[in-house]
């Protein structure tokens, strides 16, 4: 049982470190401020989620879980929160992707 | 296992903080803030576990709290240019 633990949380942990590293590396490489966003939200959600279940699988039935169930809830509200705010204020503040073909604002339109 | 994660952390708040630095625009920066925040979160949390102290946990859920709270009040500094305002008044055409 305890080696079973220990492999998913092994497995987790692992995956966990991937999806770190490929945001880290998309933060640094992608090409403008909205695919930033995209890698951020990467780390921001996957490898947290990946990496919190698997010290919830090393910590066991316990108060410390519960901590860990705490973390994991609070950042999974507030960083997404985060990262529309940040992307609205960019937005209104003037910045347009790259790609944009366009110059209509999508905003104007969804409004009227 | 623990120390092999925080290494991966610590590379990551690397990148992070190269973007903050290079970052072409103020959001950018803020953007690599906010990383920076939520990954200092974890690794407070590995940390715990790698010395054998999971009390660190309370720690790392109050440094969450702050660093929320912190983005937040600087995207409200960058969008209205004002700490005071309850934010934008009604629209009057055009933003």
């Amino acid at each position: 049982m305890d080696l079973l633990l220990d492999l998913l949380s092994w497995l987790t942990i692992g995956i966990g470190m991937v999806f770190l590293f490929a945001g880290g590396i998309g933060l640094l490489r992608m090409p403008d401020f909205y695919t930033r966003c995209h890698a951020a939200g990467i780390t921001d959600t996957g490898a947290m989620l990946l990496l919190i279940v698997g010290l919830m699988f090393q910590a066991g039935l316990s108060f410390v879980t519960v901590k860990l169930a705490l973390i994991m809830i609070f950042l999974l509200f507030t960083s997404p929160t985060a990262t529309h705010a940040l992307a609205q204020a960019a937005y209104t503040g003037g910045m347009r992707p790259e790609s944009a073909q366009d110059e209509t604002d999508p905003l104007e339109e969804a409004g009227s | 296992m623990f120390a092999a994660a925080s290494a991966a952390l610590l590379a990551t708040m690397a990148f992070a903080l190269t973007r903050a630095f290079l970052g072409p625009t103020i959001y950018d920066r803020i953007l690599a803030v906010n990383v920076f925040g939520t990954k200092t979160v974890l690794i407070i949390a590995v940390i715990g576990f790698l010395m054998g102290r999971p009390d660190f946990l309370d720690v790392a859920l109050v440094y969450a709290l702050i660093n929320f709270i912190g983005v937040l009040t600087a995207l409200k500094v960058f969008k209205y240019r004002d700490l005071g305002t309850a934010g934008p008044a009604p629209k009057e055409g055009g933003s």
